[in-house]
Order: C-alpha cells, then structure tokens, then sequence
C-alpha cells in the first residue's frame, strides 16, 4: 500500500539497526517514547527485535486512556446513567474500569452509551435526537482537542442545546516535566509525540533539550519513523548533543497548528490542577471549557459526584506509567489483570504499555525460557535493571 | 559472580517466570466472571469462549461437544457413514451490505460450518424471528436470496419455523440455520490434529467481510469498494481432499475473531504453536487502508468465505494448487507453519521482520457481522 508499505521495510530497518549499534557501541541507552501511539507501533511490528539490544525503549504517559484517573470514569458513568441522555465516546473508553464497572457495563444495564470516531458525530446526534441530552467523553492530549473545540465552536455557531462536552483533555509538556522531575528518573532521550507536536509545534520541548540536557527526537508513527527518530537520538548522544530535533517533518511543522490553537484557546483554558493516573496531581496539567461555553460544559449541566477513587492497592499502572517499572514487573500483569479482566487502565487501550505487552510483545521471553541458563552466564549490563528481555531478544535472535 | 550480576541475573529469572505463569494462566480453563451479558460475548473472541465454556460446555457436556469443531461428526449407527451436523444464528445488520445480505450469509455460513468437518453439506432448516413492521418486500428479497445460495451450495433448505414479535424486541430479522452432511474424509479431521512442521493455508485474502459491514454503517463516511465475501467453500474443500488426502489435518473458517481468533483455537485445542508470516498474508489493499484508518487489524476482522486449512508439509504444495485451481481460492498462499514451542501460542513474522505474539480478539470492534 503506498505511503505505508514505504515506511514498513525490512531491510532499511536492519541497515538503521546496524547505524544505531554502531554509534551506540554497546552502551546501555534508555529511551522514552512518550507517546502511546509509538508504544502500539513498537510492540505491533516487534521493533524491540529488531534494535540493537543495549537499547531500551522506555513505555511513557502518553495514552490519553491511561492517565485518566478511576474517579473521572465514575463521574463519565454518572453521567451516562441520567435519564434521556446519549453518552458518546471513543470505543477504548468503554472498557475503562471505574470503581463500580465500565462504560460497557452501564451500557449492558440499560444506559444509552454509544461510540464516535469524531467529537462532530456526537454532535451530529444531538441535532437528530433534539429530544435527547448528547455528551461527550472529551479525552485525549492535545492532538483530539482541537476538535473538541471546533465541535464546540459548531455547537454554539448553531445554538445546538442538547449537546455538551465532559472535558478531560490533558497536556503533555506538564507529564514530561513531571516524569524528568522524578527522581526515579534514568532516561536519556525522548521520542515526542507526533502528532501532538503536529497542533503545538517543536518549541514547548526546548526545555527539554536546554534544562535537563536530554536529546529529543520528534516522531512519526510507522515503523521506519520510530527506527529513524532512535538513530536520530543515539547520533545526538554519540555527538554529546542535546537537541529538539524533527524527524516527522513530513507532517510537524515547527510552529504547530496556529488555527487548531486558536480553537482550543476560544473554547479551553487550563485547570489550576487535575490528577492523573499514576503520576498524582499536576498543576496546570489539563483543560476545562471557558467560561462562554458553560452552557455546553456537561460538568455544569450534570451532577457529577467528582469523588477521587484511589486505583485499586495490587495496580501499578502509576509505575508503568513513569517508566519506573516495566509492564511484566507488575505484580498482577498478565494473572489477575489482562485485557479481558483489565484492572488498571494500561492494560485496557491498544496504547496501553501493559495491554500492548500482553497482546504482542511477551513472545521472544516466554519462547526463551528453557535457555535461561544460556542467559544467565552472559554478563549483565553495568545497570541493575538492564532489560532482561533484551536479552532474550538477543538469544532469539540468534536461535533463528 | 558480581553482586549486580547476580542482581540483574535474578531479575532475568523473575521476568521469566512471570512470562511463564502468563502463559499458563492464559492456557487455563476460561473463568467466566461477568453479571451480565455485554456485546463483547457475541465477538466470538475471548468473551465468547469464556461464556461458552463457562456457561454452555458444562451445562451441555458430552464427547461429541467437548470437541468444539465447527461440526459435530457421528456415525448414524454404528459402523455407517459419518455425518456432521451444524447450527448458526444470524443478526447481521444491516441486512443488505456489499457483497450479500442476510439469507445468503445464513446459508453460506452454516454450509461452511460442515465443509469444515469435511462434509458436504446436504440439507438446511430455516428459523426466521421477524420484527412487527418488516417490509414483506424485504423479506421476499431475504428469502429469495437464500434460496439462490442453496442452490449454488448444493442444499435444500427441508424444514423451517417462523416467529414474530413486537416492534422494538428484535431488529427486523433473525435467521437460524442449521444444516446436515455427509462426511467425506476418513481420517481424522478437526483443531485437535495440527502438527508440527504442518503448513497454514488461506484461500484468499483476509479482512474484506467485517470491513465491509463496517463501512455499510452508515457512521463511517468512507466510501469504498469491498464487499462481503461471502461464499459457499464445499467445492473448495472437496480438492484439498483429493490434493491432500490425510495430509488434511485441519479445516476451520476465520469468521469472527479473524484469523487470529481461530489460529488461536487451533494451537489450543493442538498444543501446538503457530507462526505466521506477516508479508505472506494477503490483504487487499482498500481492507489494509480501512483498517489503517480505524485502529483495526485485519487478522481479526471476520471473513464469510475463506477457510484455513492445516496440512502437512509434504502435501502443502499440491493443497496450495489444488487451491488456486478453483476461483475462490486463485488468491490461496501458504501463510505460516505450525510448530511445537511455544504451546498453545500464536506469533507473527512482522512486516520489518520483528516478531509478536498474535491474540485472540478482546472486545468487539464491530457488533453483529453475521
């Protein structure tokens, strides 16, 4: 398929593989892709396997799913259980466990929960249905707000009354600032996400590069991207630089979108603190609706019982979330907690760190196992908590 | 041996067992914990399997359905012929999509339920629950519709019920089938027998059913030209058994769940692994671009006329030909090979040439395909 197929091949990704071992000669690298969407991406096509194995990507707070807290998913399932109420939402929210059930468990006792591929087919159903309240299960980083706020902008152009917006739209510069002000913090390169430097442009990363002197690669989506934007940060270490560098330029552009700022600007402005999954409260870290647009804010026009849930003891999707700890280091990964029966939120959306390990990345281990004695006389790396399933990697690699 | 040797050597371990009691839990006996019905029981993927094994296989129990295949096979009497014998209900919505509609699904997936067991299909019953205010129009078209496929399968549709409920308890028309044949295989055959070193064959390319119904909904403006594939596969069968003989180990149809779904119902019930190879699996490109769009992957979109077929390798080739000698097979590859480890794992050569675990589906990305 043109202008995918390009992006998947094979050979080019073992000829960069080679590049990255040789700048990085074998030197233990840990790198943050902070975006969910690289997650889905690495795990999907297995380019674990293909890096060279002293670099170890590290699973960051990018899914917009994730980070939203048990309480925010009760309040969504208030909400949707009020009389005459159409509750939309992306497909992945449905599944979110709250504190008593899911979406999909309200919608199994009767609540009228449906799910949009776009903010303006909830609105869309609002104008058929004038009759009926329709909300919105407005999540995700800055890359959906932009169209949360021009179906807002929509809405109010066409005085549309029966339609209002849940807001949980987050920000990740507050995220980022938060995991480099961790001191659990081992890092030393980021992939930023795509296509939320697609609306905010390469700028608000500067910080990045300038104060905590760590490399960070902009990045594409597809395979080869993500290959590419690694060898980008490993010539950037190689070189002792440190740098906001573009490798999705074929879609980022370093202003970002003015115009989808503009909308998030009329419609948006931030929340003096929001909590966040795992990572606790962060001060200005999220977006509600202005003032001009309560009439459409469906936490004005509904009672939400806004009551903090704390995630469940045995979860660590906080961890994970960080990139402290590695989606199998969870004590209930995989037993207890698995996409079908998700306990915590990483391991419900395809951008999950945990569900993305479960559903494609746990092979070259599990198929390991019986030469684990092989394994354990090579000498681990100077870290303690070197990537054991690089090494298995490694010993796949070799057995085939 | 350095303490951080030792340190990270243990770590290595942990990680290693945890892995292992994954795939132990995972090979477990489905534990159905839900109250209620939810959509996802009807995606035919991991719900479905828990709520049948936890809900129906107990309840049910007995040797001809303890074996889960597609068709239950029995001698009528001791020492006859064997027959199979299948049943299938049909929800899809809408009721004309690309492709086909309601009735010709009805009889080309229960058709193809017995084709799987090695049987060719001979007779059908037809169920009908109508919804108050279905237009009679409509459902001649339906009915008319089934006919033709009965007539091209090579079955007669013998026996039949018809109900009717109110508006608002049914949406427009239910169809149950169930259909009988007579099995033509002497050996064997069934998601129990893969072996390794075996072949995994398709007859054609993965996804276009479940991604047509999708686009026939009308949320979803994208304007497309893939249709259902829906398609009685009998004819097909019957030259993979003169091509293979008892090299045929295995016949399922990927319906719901896709490929993956029923690969992984293959290397359960085997106890075997199996590996696929990504480039090798033909998609049509209109389906990989719908599916790129949509988050999905077309391994576990839902197909009405393809079938795998589980073969061991020194007939694979006469299989693939055999294939490919029939019209709904010119497109058949070899996608894969079964293995003996990991067991009861499914993983896939991707595209770049990494390697991962290929699942069942979980959840439903789109209700009521057939």
């Amino acid at each position: 398929m043109k202008y995918v197929d390009e992006f998947r091949d094979g050979e080019i990704a073992r000829k960069l593989s080679l590049e990255i071992a040789s700048i990085s000669a074998g030197q233990p690298i840990k790198i943050m892709e902070v975006c969910g969407g690289h997650t889905h991406t690495i795990y999907k096509h297995g380019i674990e396997d293909v890096l060279p194995s002293n670099i170890d990507m590290v699973h960051g707070p990018g899914c917009p799913v994730c980070v939203l807290p048990m309480g925010r998913i009760d309040d969504a399932i208030a909400i949707a259980c009020q009389p005459n109420v159409i509750f939309t939402t992306f497909g992945d929210m449905m599944r979110v466990p709250g504190s008593k059930g899911s979406l999909l468990d309200a919608k199994a006792d009767g609540a009228d929960v449906r799910f949009v591929y776009s903010p303006l087919d909830a609105l869309k159903l609002a104008r058929e249905n004038p009759d009926r309240q329709v909300v919105f299960f407005a999540i995700g980083f800055e890359t959906t707000a932009p169209s949360t706020a021009i179906t807002l902008l929509r809405a109010k152009a066409e005085n549309i009354k029966n339609f209002s917006v849940f807001c949980n739209h987050v920000m990740i510069i507050p995220a980022i600032k938060a995991i480099l002000d961790s001191p659990d913090m081992r890092l030393d390169g980021f992939l930023g996400p795509g296509h939320v430097c697609m609306v905010i442009g390469m700028r608000p990363f500067t910080f990045v590069a300038r104060d905590h002197h760590k490399p960070v690669v902009l990045a594409g989506f597809e395979p080869l991207d993500i290959m590419q934007s690694v060898y980008m940060v490993v010539k950037q270490l190689g070189e002792s630089r440190a740098e906001v560098e573009n490798q999705y330029a074929r879609v980022v552009r370093p202003e970002g979108n003015p115009k989808a700022l503009e909308a998030m600007a009329q419609t948006m402005e931030l929340r003096p603190f929001f909590e966040w999954r795992g990572l606790g409260f962060i001060n200005h870290s999220a977006l509600r609706l202005r003032p001009e647009y309560a009439d459409w804010d469906a936490e004005k026009r509904f009672e939400v019982p806004g009551i903090r849930v704390a995630d469940p003891k045995a979860c660590q999707c906080g961890e994970v979330l960080k990139g402290v700890i590695k989606p199998w280091e969870c004590k209930v990964f995989g037993t207890a907690c698995t996409p079908e029966t998700p306990i915590g939120t990483c391991m419900v959306s395809s951008e999950g760190a945990c569900a993305a390990y479960f559903n494609y990345g746990r092979f070259s281990m599990a198929a390991q196992r019986s030469r684990l004695p092989v394994i354990n006389l090579t000498p681990a790396p100077a870290v303690a908590s070197a990537p054991a399933s690089k090494a298995a990697a490694v010993v796949s690699k070799e057995a085939n | 041996m350095q303490p951080d040797q030792d340190k990270a050597g243990s770590k290595l371990g942990e990680a290693l067992d945890k892995i292992e009691r994954v795939r132990v839990h995972r090979r477990q006996k489905f534990n159905l914990r839900d109250t209620h019905i939810t959509l996802s029981h009807g995606s035919g993927g991991k719900a479905t399997h828990n709520l049948i094994e936890g809900i129906f296989a107990p309840a049910f129990s007995n040797p001809l359905l303890d074996r889960m295949d597609d068709s239950a096979v029995f001698a009528v009497e001791p020492g006859a012929s064997h027959m199979a014998f299948t049943t299938d209900t049909y929800v899809v919505s809408p009721l004309f999509f690309p492709g086909g509609d309601i009735g010709e699904l009805a009889v080309n997936g229960t058709v193809n339920d017995l084709a799987m067991a090695g049987a060719k299909p001979l007779y059908l019953s037809a169920g009908f629950i109508l919804e108050e205010g279905l237009a009679i129009e409509d459902l001649r078209r339906i009915v008319t519709s089934m006919a033709g496929a009965a007539a091209r399968a090579g079955v007669s549709i013998i026996t039949g019920d018809t109900k009717v409920v109110q508006r608002g308890k049914a949406d427009k028309v239910f169809i149950n089938t169930a259909g009988v044949g007579m099995v033509q295989a002497a050996w064997p055959m069934g998601q129990a027998q893969a072996r390794p070193g075996d072949k995994v064959l398709i007859n054609g390319p993965v996804g276009d059913h479940g991604i047509a119904i999708l686009l026939a909904r009308e949320a979803l403006e994208i304007e497309s030209t893939i249709g259902s594939d829906t398609a009685p596969l009998y004819e097909l069968v019957a030259r993979l058994l003169v091509a293979a003989g008892p090299a045929l180990h295995c016949l399922k149809d990927p319906t719901r769940g896709g490929v993956a779904t029923t690969l992984n119902e293959i290397a359960m019930t085997s106890e075997v692994s199996i590996a696929l190879d990504q480039n090798s699996i033909p998609v049509r490109p209109e389906v990989r671009g719908a599916c790129e769009i949509l988050g999905l992957d077309p391994l576990t979109i839902a197909n009405e006329g393809k079938l795998l077929a589980i073969v061991a390798p020194e007939k694979a080739e006469a299989a693939l030909q055999a294939l490919k000698s029939h019209p709904l097979g010119r497109e058949a590859a070899i996608i894969g090979e079964v293995r003996a480890e990991p067991v009861a794992m499914v993983f896939l050569r991707t595209d770049i040439g990494g390697t991962r675990v290929l699942d069942m589906l979980v959840g439903d990305p789109l209700p009521r395909i057939c």
